[in-house]
């Protein structure tokens, strides 16, 4: 990987080539968003994160899977969010004062697009040392395993680190992805 | 001047050139004796040539000049129009594209690219030798020195070409540089002599590096006509004095030239001298004859050298014409401008923002009570709305140009096929957006292809069955309902249902016991890998393409229909919409949620009265005048949430406070929260707010079929920005796009189409199933009446 060099050049904390990859390297970059779903704690790394902004005005889109909530207007550009929880094939919690709406870049085929997750509440950002991220474990997280990205250590407490890029893959969460038998079964006859 | 900007213009117009001389050659085929065409083609083939010097692309200017010379032929009448000629040109015209793609690549034409030159430069070639035989009843430029009268003691001996050049002072600001001509004249001949006149330049503190100085006298030797040289300087005709004189003229030309250029006399005679032109001699003649006509009028150049007997009257007649021509064109041109693809598009987005903020503003002057912030705001509509037509039509092209590519696309498989197709154009007038006409010509290509491959049927068929020996593929375009239609029809064999089934049946994309309509069937060729022919040709039958082109459309929010007759011909119906950004809609209010119609296809709205209501609870239909309406319940196939009652005294759930009021805001859109309020405790007004069980219909048109689309609410015309669905929602059949409505909000725009087939698609399901749908309508039906929020229109 030539993003070695990259990183030497760059100042630390702007290498955001380097935090793509899934292994932990020495000198990366370790601010991470931890937020709630339901009681559980979950982390991302903060160099995805556009923003956070309070949950409202979501325009329902019919005929979409659940894990869809719909869109909002992000100043003029219409943002798709989506349910954190209902893609983790877990209950939606009620919306509530601390529910938040978390926009993120995620790559896709056609360059980094714009998404919105809904969480029940963001906590912190802090910071997780190198020496206290561990490897996915192979089972047992009860979320798909390619979703997580690392187990990072905070206060003795292993937290699951997502992999955006997984969880919200345009490939999967898309409507082409989800309704592709029956559109095909109704639009070719 | 920055030169790659010249190249770009170059290539640019060359591609353009050759464009309408791929038209005109297609067209000359059909009129051989229409001047026009052959005059066109010949100024493409030329202009091409000239500006190619400019740049130094010899291979190009070799390569034209060889076509160019044959050209001249047929543009005299040497050599006739044969459709033998013509698909050499058109091969000619190709290789100039590639040449020019080369070019535009930055590569040097490679090994293959030299072959093929040659190859048809030897073709080329065959008609100038040919001409040679054929001993042309009129003579053509090349010869235009020989019917020249000469007086052997007045002629000079240099049997090279004098060409006297006093560039302008503007020529440089122009962008021409003066040396590149003089470098292009060697590539056609020999540079026998060159003085350079540097007595214009001033001295150093007053000199103007933009400004041109310099004149040249040359001695020139070459084998070409004199038009040729002309040529050379076509760019700086305007702003140089050009002479040119051929060898062995009359001293008295001379004469004639050292009186016309602005230099001292006797100075211009010795550099005529040093160049190599003139002995001292025929200086000396020249002066002499000079001196003894003091004081002769003031000739114009033109009648001179007729006077002369340098040229004849009838090349300056066509040298006259042919300035007029290009003066027309340029004046025709002079009300175009270039403009960069990417600004248009951020103006438009511009607009779109524009119209959003015009929307929102709107709004809430209607909060107010201020009359003049009304009018003003309403004249702001106006404009904006003006201005969101006129930036739209920047963008709109006439499609007649995709149309005339297909000449030659119908020509070559035509021939490649053996049979004989005849292209017919009509609606090429049709304007559409730019961007769908680029992506409009792979799908065009493809179903005009596939017509006449399959669609047209060899002669002793079409013969038997009473049809013209040759084949017609009929291309066609109109405007409808806001939608453009493009259709490709053939007078072919038509689909073969049988065949269709019999394979579809085979592939198991259907059920041998389903029961399908004509259309049904045909659509079924939109199937990938489907194909019913035996043969595969190399242009179509490997059943791949006719997805490709369902896909393509589709990805533009259009429709493909097939209309076909078998033994009578198939019609390829393409409907796409005008525009992708910005359309007129029509805001639908259902529950909380808006949706936004195109308003070309809403063709009126009624009421659903209670007692119709009741009356479709089993079957989606009303009685419209007296015609059966099917309509579909919004509500029901996007599965809208009801409602919570309007309550006053706003005591909504608490985590929901905030969703609720945008959701009120959104439903009664056009009534601020204080006056919904005052409004429900008025008992005479309450009504406003809860017209129980009142939905409306709006009758939309698409495609010659109509549907009902029930809703609560009509909120009026509304200019909708289309925000694409993205990756996420792509695919998502029903909703064509997303707007974002003046009070921030976002809809979605649907699409009638989508929706149509999404439920009959539903219903034939269904219809296979239980009887759901009649117990979910009757609950939608008793569930309506207990909500109460509702429209005030």
């Amino acid at each position: 990987m030539s993003s070695n060099a990259l990183q030497q050049a760059t100042p630390r904390g702007q290498n955001s080539v380097a935090t793509r990859s899934s292994e932990p390297e020495p000198d990366e970059q370790h601010q991470y968003l931890t937020f709630l779903l339901g009681d559980e704690m979950f982390a991302i790394g903060i160099l995805s994160i556009r923003e956070i902004i309070e949950y409202g005005f979501v325009t329902d889109v019919p005929m979409t899977p659940p894990f869809i909530r719909g869109v909002i207007n992000l100043r003029g550009a219409v943002v798709p969010v989506l349910d954190l929880a209902a893609r983790f094939g877990r209950q939606a919690r009620e919306n509530s004062k601390r529910t938040c709406i978390v926009i993120v870049d995620i790559e896709g085929a056609n360059g980094s697009q714009q998404m919105g997750v809904v969480v029940d509440a963001v906590n912190e950002v802090l910071e997780i040392a190198g020496c206290d991220i561990e490897p996915p474990p192979e089972f047992g997280a009860r979320i798909r395993n390619d979703f997580i990205k690392n187990m990072g250590k905070i206060d003795g407490k292993f937290v699951i680190i997502l992999d955006l890029n997984r969880v919200l893959s345009v490939e999967e969460v898309g409507v082409i992805a989800n309704v592709a038998n029956s559109a095909a079964a109704v639009s070719s006859v | 001047m920055n030169l790659d900007d010249a190249l770009q213009t170059f290539i640019i117009e060359a591609r353009e050139l050759l464009e309408d001389m791929e038209a005109a050659l297609l067209s000359i085929e059909q009129n051989p004796d229409d001047a026009d065409t052959i005059n066109a083609i010949f100024r493409a083939a030329h202009t091409i040539k000239g500006s190619a010097g400019l740049f130094g692309f010899d291979h190009v200017v070799s390569f034209t000049h060889v076509a160019e010379s044959v050209l001249d032929k047929v543009r005299n009448g040497a050599i006739p129009v044969t459709s033998e000629l013509v698909a050499i040109f058109l091969a000619v015209s190709d290789h100039l594209g590639n040449l020019i793609s080369g070019i535009a690549a930055g590569n040097e034409p490679d090994a293959a690219m030299q072959a093929l030159a040659d190859e048809l430069v030897a073709k080329l070639g065959s008609y100038l030798g040919q001409n040679a035989q054929a001993n042309s009843p009129l003579p053509v430029a090349t010869e235009a020195e020989t019917p020249l009268e000469r007086e052997n003691s007045g002629g000079v001996d240099s049997d090279s070409w004098h060409i006297s050049l006093r560039f302008g002072p503007d020529v440089l600001r122009n962008g021409m540089d003066p040396l590149s001509f003089i470098r292009y004249l060697s590539t056609f001949g020999k540079i026998v002599g060159i003085f350079t006149l540097a007595d214009q330049v001033p001295t150093l503190s007053e000199l103007d590096p933009e400004k041109s100085y310099f004149g040249f006298e040359i001695a020139f030797q070459t084998d070409a006509d004199k038009e040729t040289i002309e040529g050379a300087f076509e760019f700086v005709r305007d702003d140089a004095l050009i002479r040119i004189l051929p060898p062995h003229s009359l001293i008295s030309e001379y004469q004639r030239l050292i009186e016309a250029l602005p230099q001292e006399e006797l100075r211009l005679g010795e550099i005529l001298v040093r160049c190599g032109t003139l002995t001292q001699h025929e200086l000396d003649v020249a002066l002499n004859r000079q001196a003894d006509h003091p004081s002769g009028p003031a000739h114009p150049l033109g009648e001179v050298l007729v006077d002369q007997k340098v040229v004849q009257p009838k090349v300056v007649e066509a040298a006259l014409d042919k300035q007029k021509q290009v003066k027309d064109a340029k004046g025709a041109e002079s009300g175009l401008i270039r403009v960069n693809a990417d600004n248009l598009d951020d103006h438009i987005n511009l607009i779109g923002e524009l119209i959003i903020a015009s929307a929102g503003a709107n709004l809430i002057a209607q909060q107010t009570a201020n009359p003049e912030l009304h009018e003003a705001v309403a004249r702001l509509s106006r404009l904006v709305e003006e201005v969101r037509d006129s930036a739209l039509t920047l963008r709109m092209v006439q499609i007649g140009a995709t149309f005339k590519r297909f000449q030659r696309v119908v020509r070559d498989v035509s021939a490649d096929l053996g049979k004989d197709i005849r292209l017919e154009i009509s609606g090429g007038d049709t304007d559409l957006d730019k961007t769908v006409v680029e992506k409009i010509g792979d799908p065009l290509t493809h179903l005009v292809r596939n017509s006449m491959d399959h669609g047209i049927e060899p002669v002793e068929v079409r013969l038997a069955r009473g049809k013209p020996a040759y084949g017609t593929v009929h291309l066609n375009a109109y405007h409808d309902s806001g939608s453009i239609v493009i259709e490709v029809v053939d007078d072919g064999g038509g689909l073969k249902r049988d065949r269709i089934l019999a394979k579809a049946v085979e592939r198991g994309l259907i059920k041998p016991e389903q029961q399908l309509s004509d259309q049904e069937i045909h659509q079924l060729i939109f199937m990938p890998g489907f194909s019913t022919v035996e043969q595969v040709s190399n242009l179509s039958g490997r059943g791949v393409g006719m997805d490709v082109v369902y896909r393509n459309i589709t990805a533009l929010r259009g429709t493909v229909d097939v209309d076909s007759t078998e033994g009578v011909g198939t019609t390829m119906r393409i409907r796409l919409p005008l525009t992708l950004a910005i359309i007129d809609g029509f805001l639908v209010g259902v529950s909380a949620s808006s949706f936004v119609v195109p308003l070309d296809m809403v063709v009126e709205c009624v009421e659903l009265p209670p007692e119709q209501t009741g009356d479709s609870q089993g079957h989606d239909h009303l009685n419209l005048r007296g015609e059966v309406l099917p309509f579909i319940r919004l509500k029901e196939i996007f599965d809208v949430p009801e409602l919570a009652p309007f309550s006053p005294d706003g005591d909504e759930e608490d985590d929901d406070t905030e969703a609720g009021t945008s959701r009120l805001s959104g439903a009664t859109g056009l009534l601020t929260e204080e006056g919904a309020a005052a409004l429900a405790k008025d008992p005479e007004l309450a009504f406003l707010l809860n017209p129980v069980s009142r939905e409306n219909v709006v009758v939309v048109q698409y495609a010659g079929r109509r549907a009902g689309l029930v809703v609560d609410k009509l909120m009026g015309e509304f200019q909708t920005v289309i925000r694409p669905l993205g990756e996420v929602f792509n695919g998502l059949e029903g909703i064509s796009g997303f707007t974002i409505l003046g009070n921030g909000n976002v809809a979605l725009i649907l699409d009638v189409p989508g929706l149509v087939r999404r439920v009959a698609g539903n219903e034939s399901r269904r219809n296979g199933g239980s009887g759901i749908s009649l117990q979910s309508a009757k609950d939608d039906g008793a569930g309506r009446k207990l909500i109460g929020v509702g429209g005030a229109q």
